[in-house]
Protein backbone atom coordinates (compact mmCIF):
# COMPACT_ATOMS: atom_id res chain seq x y z
CA UNK A 1 0.00 0.00 0.00
CA UNK A 2 1.35 3.20 -0.87
CA UNK A 3 -0.01 6.66 0.11
CA UNK A 4 0.69 9.59 -1.85
CA UNK A 5 -0.22 13.05 -0.96
CA UNK A 6 -1.84 14.61 -3.56
CA UNK A 7 -1.76 18.77 -2.70
CA UNK A 8 -4.17 19.65 0.03
CA UNK A 9 -6.91 18.13 0.31
CA UNK A 10 -6.66 14.32 -1.67
CA UNK A 11 -4.65 11.69 0.07
CA UNK A 12 -4.09 9.00 -2.69
CA UNK A 13 -3.67 5.14 -1.93
CA UNK A 14 -2.49 2.44 -4.31
CA UNK A 15 -3.74 -1.03 -3.39
CA UNK A 16 -3.87 -4.35 -5.19
CA UNK A 17 -7.25 -5.66 -5.09
CA UNK A 18 -7.76 -9.48 -4.44
CA UNK A 19 -6.74 -9.84 -7.73
CA UNK A 20 -3.73 -8.21 -7.65
CA UNK A 21 -5.03 -5.31 -10.14
CA UNK A 22 -3.32 -2.11 -8.57
CA UNK A 23 -6.08 0.32 -8.06
CA UNK A 24 -6.23 3.86 -6.62
CA UNK A 25 -8.33 5.24 -3.86
CA UNK A 26 -9.03 8.99 -3.17
CA UNK A 27 -9.69 9.70 0.28
CA UNK A 28 -10.36 13.55 1.35
CA UNK A 29 -8.15 14.45 3.98
CA UNK A 30 -10.33 16.95 6.45
CA UNK A 31 -7.78 19.79 7.76
CA UNK A 32 -9.61 21.09 10.63
CA UNK A 33 -6.39 22.88 12.10
CA UNK A 34 -6.51 26.18 10.34
CA UNK A 35 -5.40 27.95 14.00
CA UNK A 36 -2.47 25.79 13.87
CA UNK A 37 -1.63 27.48 10.47
CA UNK A 38 -3.33 27.32 6.78
CA UNK A 39 -2.44 25.89 3.46
CA UNK A 40 -0.99 29.29 1.21
CA UNK A 41 -3.39 30.00 -1.22
CA UNK A 42 -2.68 29.89 -4.89
CA UNK A 43 -3.32 33.58 -5.83
CA UNK A 44 -0.55 34.44 -3.19
CA UNK A 45 1.77 31.92 -4.54
CA UNK A 46 1.50 32.98 -7.88
CA UNK A 47 2.60 36.40 -6.48
CA UNK A 48 5.59 35.44 -4.34
CA UNK A 49 7.51 33.25 -7.29
CA UNK A 50 8.43 36.31 -9.30
CA UNK A 51 10.43 37.40 -5.99
CA UNK A 52 12.35 34.35 -5.69
CA UNK A 53 13.23 34.06 -9.40
CA UNK A 54 13.37 36.95 -11.72
CA UNK A 55 13.08 39.80 -9.04
CA UNK A 56 15.75 38.21 -6.44
CA UNK A 57 17.28 41.82 -5.50
CA UNK A 58 17.49 43.35 -2.38
CA UNK A 59 15.28 45.85 -1.62
CA UNK A 60 18.05 48.24 0.04
CA UNK A 61 20.30 47.84 -3.18
CA UNK A 62 19.77 51.33 -5.66
CA UNK A 63 20.13 49.23 -9.38
CA UNK A 64 16.75 48.20 -10.84
CA UNK A 65 15.85 44.76 -9.01
CA UNK A 66 16.58 46.14 -5.72
CA UNK A 67 14.09 48.94 -6.57
CA UNK A 68 11.37 46.48 -7.77
CA UNK A 69 11.99 44.63 -4.58
CA UNK A 70 11.95 48.02 -2.64
CA UNK A 71 8.15 48.78 -4.54
CA UNK A 72 6.98 45.62 -3.68
CA UNK A 73 7.85 45.47 -0.03
CA UNK A 74 6.04 48.95 0.36
CA UNK A 75 2.99 48.05 -1.83
CA UNK A 76 2.92 45.22 0.61
CA UNK A 77 2.92 47.44 3.48
CA UNK A 78 -0.31 49.44 2.29
CA UNK A 79 -2.00 46.59 1.67
CA UNK A 80 -1.50 45.58 5.36
CA UNK A 81 -1.94 49.51 7.13
CA UNK A 82 -5.25 49.27 4.88
CA UNK A 83 -6.79 46.18 6.43
CA UNK A 84 -5.64 47.40 9.63
CA UNK A 85 -7.20 51.24 8.89
CA UNK A 86 -3.56 52.39 9.82
CA UNK A 87 -0.88 54.25 8.13
CA UNK A 88 1.89 53.02 5.69
CA UNK A 89 4.40 54.21 7.83
CA UNK A 90 3.25 52.77 11.21
CA UNK A 91 3.67 49.07 9.57
CA UNK A 92 6.98 47.11 9.89
CA UNK A 93 7.68 43.29 8.56
CA UNK A 94 9.15 40.79 10.94
CA UNK A 95 9.66 36.71 11.67
CA UNK A 96 6.33 36.11 12.70
CA UNK A 97 3.76 36.65 15.64
CA UNK A 98 6.49 35.31 18.09
CA UNK A 99 8.71 38.11 16.57
CA UNK A 100 5.82 40.69 17.18
CA UNK A 101 4.73 39.96 20.11
CA UNK A 102 8.30 40.14 21.85
CA UNK A 103 8.90 43.26 19.93
CA UNK A 104 6.16 44.96 21.48
CA UNK A 105 6.16 44.23 24.75
CA UNK A 106 10.33 44.70 25.50
CA UNK A 107 10.49 47.12 22.78
CA UNK A 108 8.14 49.27 25.23
CA UNK A 109 8.98 47.81 28.33
CA UNK A 110 12.71 48.94 27.72
CA UNK A 111 11.92 52.19 25.96
CA UNK A 112 9.49 53.51 28.63
CA UNK A 113 11.18 52.19 32.03
CA UNK A 114 11.92 55.56 33.30
CA UNK A 115 7.99 56.37 33.43
CA UNK A 116 6.99 52.37 35.21
CA UNK A 117 7.98 48.71 35.19
CA UNK A 118 4.13 47.48 35.34
CA UNK A 119 2.11 45.54 32.73
CA UNK A 120 -1.30 43.74 32.34
CA UNK A 121 -2.15 40.97 30.47
CA UNK A 122 -4.37 37.78 30.59
CA UNK A 123 -3.85 34.82 31.86
CA UNK A 124 -5.17 33.46 28.42
CA UNK A 125 -2.49 35.12 25.95
CA UNK A 126 -0.14 33.04 23.52
CA UNK A 127 2.90 31.87 25.06
CA UNK A 128 5.07 34.45 22.81
CA UNK A 129 3.25 37.17 24.55
CA UNK A 130 3.05 35.29 28.24
CA UNK A 131 6.67 33.58 28.38
CA UNK A 132 8.03 36.91 26.95
CA UNK A 133 6.44 38.74 30.18
CA UNK A 134 7.81 36.38 32.66
CA UNK A 135 11.47 36.73 31.36
CA UNK A 136 10.48 40.70 32.06
CA UNK A 137 9.71 39.77 35.56
CA UNK A 138 13.12 38.40 35.93
CA UNK A 139 14.32 41.70 34.37
CA UNK A 140 12.89 43.78 37.21
CA UNK A 141 9.46 44.31 35.45
CA UNK A 142 6.02 43.46 37.32
CA UNK A 143 2.98 41.70 35.61
CA UNK A 144 -0.55 41.64 36.43
CA UNK A 145 -2.10 38.88 34.62
CA UNK A 146 -5.72 39.18 34.30
CA UNK A 147 -7.98 36.21 35.51
CA UNK A 148 -10.82 35.47 32.92
CA UNK A 149 -14.55 34.08 32.91
CA UNK A 150 -15.22 30.85 32.37
CA UNK A 151 -16.08 31.95 28.20
CA UNK A 152 -12.45 33.39 28.52
CA UNK A 153 -13.48 36.80 28.59
CA UNK A 154 -11.64 39.61 30.57
CA UNK A 155 -13.19 41.44 32.72
CA UNK A 156 -12.93 45.42 32.05
CA UNK A 157 -13.62 46.14 35.97
CA UNK A 158 -10.69 44.09 37.06
CA UNK A 159 -8.63 45.96 33.99
CA UNK A 160 -8.93 49.27 35.38
CA UNK A 161 -8.54 48.09 39.05
CA UNK A 162 -5.30 46.81 37.71
CA UNK A 163 -4.21 49.88 36.27
CA UNK A 164 -1.60 51.78 38.61
CA UNK A 165 0.29 54.90 38.16
CA UNK A 166 3.48 53.04 37.27
CA UNK A 167 1.34 50.67 34.46
CA UNK A 168 3.42 51.51 30.89
CA UNK A 169 1.53 48.76 28.90
CA UNK A 170 -1.56 46.98 28.73
CA UNK A 171 -1.14 43.65 26.08
CA UNK A 172 -4.66 41.45 25.77
CA UNK A 173 -5.37 39.72 23.05
CA UNK A 174 -7.96 39.94 19.79
CA UNK A 175 -9.11 36.43 20.05
CA UNK A 176 -7.78 33.45 21.06
CA UNK A 177 -6.14 30.60 19.52
CA UNK A 178 -7.94 27.68 21.73
CA UNK A 179 -10.82 28.73 22.52
CA UNK A 180 -11.68 31.35 19.84
CA UNK A 181 -13.07 33.78 22.32
CA UNK A 182 -12.97 37.93 20.79
CA UNK A 183 -12.26 40.28 23.58
CA UNK A 184 -13.95 43.68 23.92
CA UNK A 185 -11.13 45.33 22.48
CA UNK A 186 -12.61 48.77 21.57
CA UNK A 187 -13.45 48.98 25.53
CA UNK A 188 -9.79 48.17 26.44
CA UNK A 189 -8.37 50.52 24.41
CA UNK A 190 -10.25 53.31 25.77
CA UNK A 191 -9.25 52.53 29.26
CA UNK A 192 -5.82 52.49 28.15
CA UNK A 193 -5.89 55.99 26.60
CA UNK A 194 -7.85 57.32 29.26
CA UNK A 195 -5.06 56.24 31.70
CA UNK A 196 -2.20 57.15 29.09
CA UNK A 197 -0.85 53.72 28.96
CA UNK A 198 -0.07 52.03 25.47
CA UNK A 199 -2.15 49.32 24.37
CA UNK A 200 -1.02 46.14 22.25
CA UNK A 201 -3.43 43.77 20.92
CA UNK A 202 -1.84 40.14 19.60
CA UNK A 203 -4.38 39.83 16.48
CA UNK A 204 -2.43 37.37 14.95
CA UNK A 205 -6.18 34.77 15.10
CA UNK A 206 -8.44 37.36 14.14
CA UNK A 207 -7.37 38.75 10.92
CA UNK A 208 -9.81 37.89 7.95
CA UNK A 209 -12.26 37.03 10.74
CA UNK A 210 -12.60 40.30 12.89
CA UNK A 211 -12.63 43.57 11.23
CA UNK A 212 -10.05 45.86 12.79
CA UNK A 213 -9.39 49.71 12.88
CA UNK A 214 -6.46 50.32 15.10
CA UNK A 215 -7.22 53.87 15.16
CA UNK A 216 -11.59 53.21 16.50
CA UNK A 217 -10.17 50.46 18.85
CA UNK A 218 -7.25 52.98 20.45
CA UNK A 219 -4.87 49.89 19.77
CA UNK A 220 -0.85 51.52 19.55
CA UNK A 221 1.00 48.57 18.99
CA UNK A 222 -0.23 45.08 17.02
CA UNK A 223 0.83 41.47 16.10
CA UNK A 224 -0.18 39.23 13.37
CA UNK A 225 1.12 36.72 11.71
CA UNK A 226 0.72 35.67 7.54
CA UNK A 227 0.27 31.81 7.67
CA UNK A 228 -2.86 32.39 9.55
CA UNK A 229 -4.50 33.30 6.89
CA UNK A 230 -3.17 31.41 4.11
CA UNK A 231 -0.17 33.55 3.75
CA UNK A 232 3.40 32.08 3.75
CA UNK A 233 5.39 30.75 7.16
CA UNK A 234 7.77 32.75 8.81
CA UNK A 235 6.55 36.16 7.82
CA UNK A 236 4.56 38.64 10.25
CA UNK A 237 3.88 42.34 10.83
CA UNK A 238 3.53 44.74 13.68
CA UNK A 239 1.65 48.01 13.76
CA UNK A 240 3.07 50.50 16.01
CA UNK A 241 1.15 53.86 16.19
CA UNK A 242 2.86 56.95 15.07
CA UNK A 243 4.46 58.67 17.85
CA UNK A 244 5.24 55.65 20.23
CA UNK A 245 8.35 55.64 22.32
CA UNK A 246 9.94 51.73 21.77
CA UNK A 247 12.92 50.06 21.72
CA UNK A 248 14.24 48.16 18.59
CA UNK A 249 14.91 44.38 19.40
CA UNK A 250 17.21 43.47 16.29
CA UNK A 251 19.72 46.36 15.75
CA UNK A 252 22.16 45.93 12.61
CA UNK A 253 20.93 47.10 9.08
CA UNK A 254 18.56 50.47 8.61
CA UNK A 255 15.35 48.03 7.17
CA UNK A 256 12.18 49.24 8.20
CA UNK A 257 13.03 52.74 9.18
CA UNK A 258 15.67 51.07 12.08
CA UNK A 259 13.12 49.17 14.13
CA UNK A 260 13.39 45.76 12.56
CA UNK A 261 16.79 45.24 10.90
CA UNK A 262 17.72 42.65 8.89
CA UNK A 263 17.20 41.84 4.89
CA UNK A 264 13.64 41.98 4.01
CA UNK A 265 12.02 38.44 3.44
CA UNK A 266 10.83 40.32 -0.07
CA UNK A 267 9.11 36.80 -1.81
CA UNK A 268 6.87 36.22 1.67
CA UNK A 269 6.10 39.91 2.50
CA UNK A 270 4.62 40.06 -1.14
CA UNK A 271 2.66 36.61 -0.37
CA UNK A 272 1.40 38.26 2.91
CA UNK A 273 0.29 41.44 1.48
CA UNK A 274 -1.46 39.87 -0.86
CA UNK A 275 -2.77 37.34 1.74
CA UNK A 276 -4.33 39.89 3.62
CA UNK A 277 -5.84 41.74 0.87
CA UNK A 278 -8.30 38.49 0.01
CA UNK A 279 -8.84 37.75 3.70
CA UNK A 280 -10.00 41.22 4.56
CA UNK A 281 -12.00 42.03 1.78
CA UNK A 282 -13.89 38.42 1.80
CA UNK A 283 -13.99 38.78 5.66
CA UNK A 284 -18.45 39.08 5.43
CA UNK A 285 -18.94 36.34 3.08
CA UNK A 286 -16.27 33.87 4.69
CA UNK A 287 -17.84 34.49 8.09
CA UNK A 288 -21.04 33.42 6.96
CA UNK A 289 -19.79 30.34 5.41
CA UNK A 290 -17.67 29.23 8.83
CA UNK A 291 -20.18 30.67 11.01
CA UNK A 292 -22.97 27.97 9.34
CA UNK A 293 -20.46 25.12 9.45
CA UNK A 294 -19.34 26.47 12.93
CA UNK A 295 -22.85 25.75 15.05
CA UNK A 296 -23.34 22.45 12.81
CA UNK A 297 -20.43 21.34 14.57
CA UNK A 298 -20.83 22.58 17.84
CA UNK A 299 -24.43 21.31 17.64
CA UNK A 300 -23.81 18.00 16.36
CA UNK A 301 -20.76 17.16 19.08
CA UNK A 302 -22.65 18.76 22.20
CA UNK A 303 -25.35 15.95 21.33
CA UNK A 304 -22.90 13.70 22.51
CA UNK A 305 -23.60 13.26 26.49
CA UNK A 306 -21.04 14.32 28.64
CA UNK A 307 -19.69 17.07 26.20
CA UNK A 308 -18.69 20.57 26.98
CA UNK A 309 -18.47 23.88 24.83
CA UNK A 310 -15.23 25.92 25.85
CA UNK A 311 -15.04 29.52 25.55
CA UNK A 312 -17.75 32.32 24.27
CA UNK A 313 -20.90 30.84 22.95
CA UNK A 314 -21.58 33.91 20.23
CA UNK A 315 -18.09 36.50 20.73
CA UNK A 316 -16.14 34.11 19.52
CA UNK A 317 -14.40 33.16 15.80
CA UNK A 318 -16.24 31.73 13.39
CA UNK A 319 -14.01 28.98 12.56
CA UNK A 320 -12.98 28.01 16.59
CA UNK A 321 -14.60 24.63 17.77
CA UNK A 322 -13.56 23.90 21.03
CA UNK A 323 -15.36 20.81 23.18
CA UNK A 324 -14.30 19.37 26.23
CA UNK A 325 -15.41 15.28 26.39
CA UNK A 326 -15.66 13.96 30.04
CA UNK A 327 -13.51 10.83 31.06
CA UNK A 328 -11.40 10.86 27.53
CA UNK A 329 -8.08 12.00 27.17
CA UNK A 330 -7.31 14.46 23.96
CA UNK A 331 -4.04 12.69 22.21
CA UNK A 332 -5.76 9.18 22.15
CA UNK A 333 -8.70 11.08 20.25
CA UNK A 334 -6.22 13.11 18.04
CA UNK A 335 -4.13 9.48 17.18
CA UNK A 336 -7.98 7.75 16.41
CA UNK A 337 -9.17 11.05 14.40
CA UNK A 338 -5.72 11.19 12.24
CA UNK A 339 -6.46 7.71 11.68
CA UNK A 340 -9.41 8.39 9.73
CA UNK A 341 -7.69 11.58 8.02
CA UNK A 342 -9.36 14.11 10.13
CA UNK A 343 -6.62 16.81 11.78
CA UNK A 344 -7.39 18.26 14.56
CA UNK A 345 -5.71 19.37 17.75
CA UNK A 346 -6.20 19.41 21.49
CA UNK A 347 -5.25 21.09 25.13
CA UNK A 348 -4.48 18.02 26.63
CA UNK A 349 -1.12 17.44 28.28
CA UNK A 350 -0.44 14.53 26.84
CA UNK A 351 -0.23 16.21 23.62
CA UNK A 352 2.38 18.68 24.58
CA UNK A 353 6.10 18.47 25.12
CA UNK A 354 5.62 19.68 28.68
CA UNK A 355 3.22 17.57 29.86
CA UNK A 356 1.20 20.52 31.55
CA UNK A 357 -2.72 20.86 30.06
CA UNK A 358 -3.75 24.02 28.09
CA UNK A 359 -3.25 27.19 30.33
CA UNK A 360 -5.94 28.52 28.36
CA UNK A 361 -8.66 25.69 29.32
CA UNK A 362 -7.19 26.35 32.75
CA UNK A 363 -7.88 29.42 33.08
CA UNK A 364 -11.71 29.27 32.49
CA UNK A 365 -12.06 26.84 35.30
CA UNK A 366 -12.38 23.93 33.15
CA UNK A 367 -12.18 21.21 36.10
CA UNK A 368 -8.67 19.39 36.37
CA UNK A 369 -10.47 16.15 35.78
CA UNK A 370 -12.08 16.69 32.47
CA UNK A 371 -9.44 19.45 31.07
CA UNK A 372 -7.28 16.82 29.24
CA UNK A 373 -10.75 15.46 27.29
CA UNK A 374 -10.24 18.88 24.93
CA UNK A 375 -10.91 18.92 20.86
CA UNK A 376 -10.53 21.78 18.89
CA UNK A 377 -11.35 22.05 15.65
CA UNK A 378 -10.43 25.32 13.49
CA UNK A 379 -12.55 26.12 10.49
CA UNK A 380 -11.18 27.12 6.95
CA UNK A 381 -12.15 28.18 3.59
CA UNK A 382 -11.44 24.45 2.58
CA UNK A 383 -13.94 23.23 4.68
CA UNK A 384 -17.42 22.06 3.54
CA UNK A 385 -20.30 20.60 5.30
CA UNK A 386 -19.45 17.55 3.75
CA UNK A 387 -15.94 17.89 6.35
CA UNK A 388 -18.70 18.85 8.63
CA UNK A 389 -20.78 15.53 8.66
CA UNK A 390 -17.92 13.36 8.36
CA UNK A 391 -16.49 14.46 11.20
CA UNK A 392 -19.88 14.43 12.96
CA UNK A 393 -20.09 10.33 12.27
CA UNK A 394 -16.58 9.83 12.94
CA UNK A 395 -16.39 11.53 16.60
CA UNK A 396 -19.05 9.89 18.27
CA UNK A 397 -17.46 6.48 17.63
CA UNK A 398 -14.00 7.51 18.69
CA UNK A 399 -15.20 9.05 21.72
CA UNK A 400 -17.38 6.09 22.50
CA UNK A 401 -14.56 3.39 22.30
CA UNK A 402 -12.22 5.76 24.19
CA UNK A 403 -14.68 5.61 26.75
CA UNK A 404 -15.50 1.78 27.28
CA UNK A 405 -11.64 1.73 27.57
CA UNK A 406 -11.16 4.84 30.13
CA UNK A 407 -11.33 3.59 33.96
CA UNK A 408 -13.13 7.24 34.84
CA UNK A 409 -16.56 6.35 32.60
CA UNK A 410 -19.70 5.43 34.63
CA UNK A 411 -21.45 2.41 33.67
CA UNK A 412 -24.23 4.26 32.17
CA UNK A 413 -21.75 5.52 29.55
CA UNK A 414 -20.14 2.35 28.83
CA UNK A 415 -21.06 0.22 25.62
CA UNK A 416 -19.12 -2.82 25.17
CA UNK B 1 3.51 12.19 17.90
CA UNK B 2 5.93 10.25 16.61
CA UNK B 3 4.85 6.48 17.19
CA UNK B 4 6.33 2.77 15.86
CA UNK B 5 4.64 0.89 13.88
CA UNK B 6 3.95 -1.13 16.98
CA UNK B 7 2.57 1.07 19.46
CA UNK B 8 0.30 2.22 16.50
CA UNK B 9 -0.82 -1.30 16.37
CA UNK B 10 -1.45 -1.78 20.19
CA UNK B 11 -3.15 1.79 20.52
CA UNK B 12 -5.63 0.80 17.57
CA UNK B 13 -6.58 -3.10 18.58
CA UNK B 14 -5.53 -2.97 22.45
CA UNK B 15 -5.87 -5.85 23.62
CA UNK B 16 -6.91 -7.19 27.03
CA UNK B 17 -9.09 -4.48 27.12
CA UNK B 18 -11.86 -4.38 30.06
CA UNK B 19 -12.84 -5.95 33.44
CA UNK B 20 -12.75 -9.12 35.36
CA UNK B 21 -15.85 -9.62 37.22
CA UNK B 22 -14.72 -11.24 40.63
CA UNK B 23 -11.10 -10.60 40.00
CA UNK B 24 -8.22 -11.70 42.66
CA UNK B 25 -6.63 -8.65 42.17
CA UNK B 26 -7.21 -5.25 40.70
CA UNK B 27 -4.46 -2.07 40.66
CA UNK B 28 -5.06 1.53 40.06
CA UNK B 29 -2.34 4.16 39.48
CA UNK B 30 -2.28 7.55 38.37
CA UNK B 31 0.69 9.48 36.66
CA UNK B 32 1.79 11.93 38.80
CA UNK B 33 3.23 13.97 35.44
CA UNK B 34 0.05 14.29 33.57
CA UNK B 35 -2.49 12.90 35.52
CA UNK B 36 -3.54 10.07 33.33
CA UNK B 37 -4.72 6.85 34.74
CA UNK B 38 -4.46 2.79 34.56
CA UNK B 39 -5.79 -0.09 35.80
CA UNK B 40 -5.34 -3.78 35.60
CA UNK B 41 -7.58 -6.25 36.73
CA UNK B 42 -5.84 -10.10 37.38
CA UNK B 43 -7.26 -13.78 37.38
CA UNK B 44 -4.51 -15.78 39.25
CA UNK B 45 -4.65 -19.70 39.10
CA UNK B 46 -1.97 -21.76 40.68
CA UNK B 47 0.21 -17.89 41.15
CA UNK B 48 0.10 -17.86 37.47
CA UNK B 49 -1.70 -15.04 35.74
CA UNK B 50 -4.73 -16.84 33.99
CA UNK B 51 -6.37 -13.29 33.17
CA UNK B 52 -5.68 -9.87 32.65
CA UNK B 53 -7.58 -6.73 31.40
CA UNK B 54 -6.58 -3.04 31.51
CA UNK B 55 -8.92 0.16 31.53
CA UNK B 56 -6.70 3.31 30.67
CA UNK B 57 -7.37 7.00 30.61
CA UNK B 58 -4.10 8.13 28.75
CA UNK B 59 -2.32 8.65 25.61
CA UNK B 60 -1.67 6.77 23.18
CA UNK B 61 1.59 5.68 24.61
CA UNK B 62 -0.50 4.90 27.98
CA UNK B 63 -2.63 2.57 25.85
CA UNK B 64 -0.40 0.78 23.94
CA UNK B 65 1.84 0.20 27.08
CA UNK B 66 -1.23 -1.72 28.99
CA UNK B 67 -2.08 -3.36 26.21
CA UNK B 68 0.87 -4.77 25.47
CA UNK B 69 1.62 -5.02 29.00
CA UNK B 70 -1.02 -7.27 29.64
CA UNK B 71 -0.03 -9.44 26.56
CA UNK B 72 3.66 -9.53 28.28
CA UNK B 73 2.33 -11.16 31.50
CA UNK B 74 -0.44 -13.39 30.93
CA UNK B 75 0.27 -16.85 31.94
CA UNK B 76 3.14 -15.67 33.59
CA UNK B 77 3.69 -16.60 37.12
CA UNK B 78 3.46 -13.70 39.99
CA UNK B 79 7.00 -13.17 40.31
CA UNK B 80 7.58 -13.04 36.28
CA UNK B 81 4.89 -10.62 35.99
CA UNK B 82 6.33 -8.27 38.71
CA UNK B 83 9.46 -8.70 36.91
CA UNK B 84 8.40 -6.85 34.12
CA UNK B 85 9.97 -3.66 33.84
CA UNK B 86 8.63 -0.52 31.86
CA UNK B 87 11.60 -0.77 30.04
CA UNK B 88 10.63 -3.63 28.15
CA UNK B 89 7.42 -3.18 27.56
CA UNK B 90 8.93 0.08 25.49
CA UNK B 91 11.05 -2.26 24.42
CA UNK B 92 8.38 -4.47 23.47
CA UNK B 93 6.24 -1.88 21.84
CA UNK B 94 9.95 -0.92 19.67
CA UNK B 95 10.53 2.19 21.89
CA UNK B 96 8.62 5.16 22.74
CA UNK B 97 9.61 8.74 22.61
CA UNK B 98 11.56 10.13 25.24
CA UNK B 99 8.52 12.22 26.98
CA UNK B 100 6.53 9.34 27.14
CA UNK B 101 8.96 6.74 28.67
CA UNK B 102 6.61 7.81 32.01
CA UNK B 103 3.70 6.67 30.00
CA UNK B 104 5.16 2.82 30.57
CA UNK B 105 5.65 3.42 34.18
CA UNK B 106 1.44 3.15 34.74
CA UNK B 107 1.43 -0.21 33.49
CA UNK B 108 4.68 -1.66 35.42
CA UNK B 109 3.21 0.20 38.54
CA UNK B 110 -0.45 -0.61 38.42
CA UNK B 111 0.63 -4.80 37.59
CA UNK B 112 3.02 -4.23 40.72
CA UNK B 113 -0.30 -2.73 42.39
CA UNK B 114 -2.74 -5.26 41.03
CA UNK B 115 -0.16 -8.51 42.27
CA UNK B 116 -0.11 -6.71 45.58
CA UNK B 117 -4.04 -6.25 46.00
CA UNK B 118 -3.80 -9.95 45.55
CA UNK B 119 -1.21 -11.14 48.00
CA UNK B 120 -3.12 -8.51 50.64
CA UNK B 121 -6.69 -10.92 50.09
CA UNK B 122 -4.49 -14.05 50.31
CA UNK B 123 -3.71 -12.47 53.74
CA UNK B 124 0.05 -12.50 52.39
CA UNK B 125 2.63 -9.64 52.62
CA UNK B 126 2.30 -7.53 50.21
CA UNK B 127 5.99 -7.45 47.99
CA UNK B 128 8.14 -4.18 47.69
CA UNK B 129 10.97 -5.58 45.16
C1 LIG C 1 -2.49 34.12 19.31
C2 LIG C 1 -1.17 33.76 18.72
N1 LIG C 1 -0.12 34.56 18.94
C3 LIG C 1 1.09 34.30 18.42
C4 LIG C 1 1.33 33.17 17.66
C5 LIG C 1 2.71 32.91 17.12
O1 LIG C 1 2.77 33.16 15.77
P1 LIG C 1 3.97 32.61 14.87
O2 LIG C 1 3.79 31.15 14.79
O3 LIG C 1 3.80 33.28 13.56
O4 LIG C 1 5.24 32.99 15.54
C6 LIG C 1 0.26 32.30 17.42
C7 LIG C 1 0.47 31.07 16.63
O5 LIG C 1 0.14 29.97 17.03
C8 LIG C 1 -1.01 32.60 17.96
O6 LIG C 1 -2.06 31.80 17.76
S1 LIG D 1 -0.19 9.02 29.89
FE1 LIG D 1 -0.20 11.19 29.82
S2 LIG D 1 1.45 11.56 28.54
FE2 LIG D 1 1.23 9.43 28.38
Amino acid sequence: MINRRNGCGTIVTDIHDCEGVRVTIRNQIIYMDNSATTPVRKEVVEEMIPYMTENFGNPSSIYEIGKISKHAVDRAREKVAYALGAEENEIFFTSGGTESDNCAIKGIAFANQNKGKHIITSSIEHHAVLHTCAWLEGQGFEVTYLPVDKYGTVSLEELKNAVRDDTILISIMLANNEIGTIQPVEEIGKIAKENRIYFHTDAVQAIGHVPIDVKKMNIDLLSLSGHKFEGPKGCGAFYIRKGTKIEPLLHGGAQERKRRAGTENTPAIVGLGKAIELATAEIEESNKTLLKLRERLIKGLLKIPKTHLNGHPTQRLANNVNVTFEYIEGESLLLLLNAKEIFASTGSACNSSSLEPSHVLMACGVPHEIIHGSLRLSLGRMNSEKDVDRVLEAVPEIVQKLRNMSPLTPKEYRML
Amino acid sequence: MDYSLKVMDHFSNPRNMGTIENSDGVGEVGNAKCGDIMKIYLKVEDDRIADVKFQTFGCGAAIASSSMATELIKGKTLREAWGLSNKAVAEALDGLPPIKMHCSMLAEEAIHEAINDYLRKKGLEPWTE
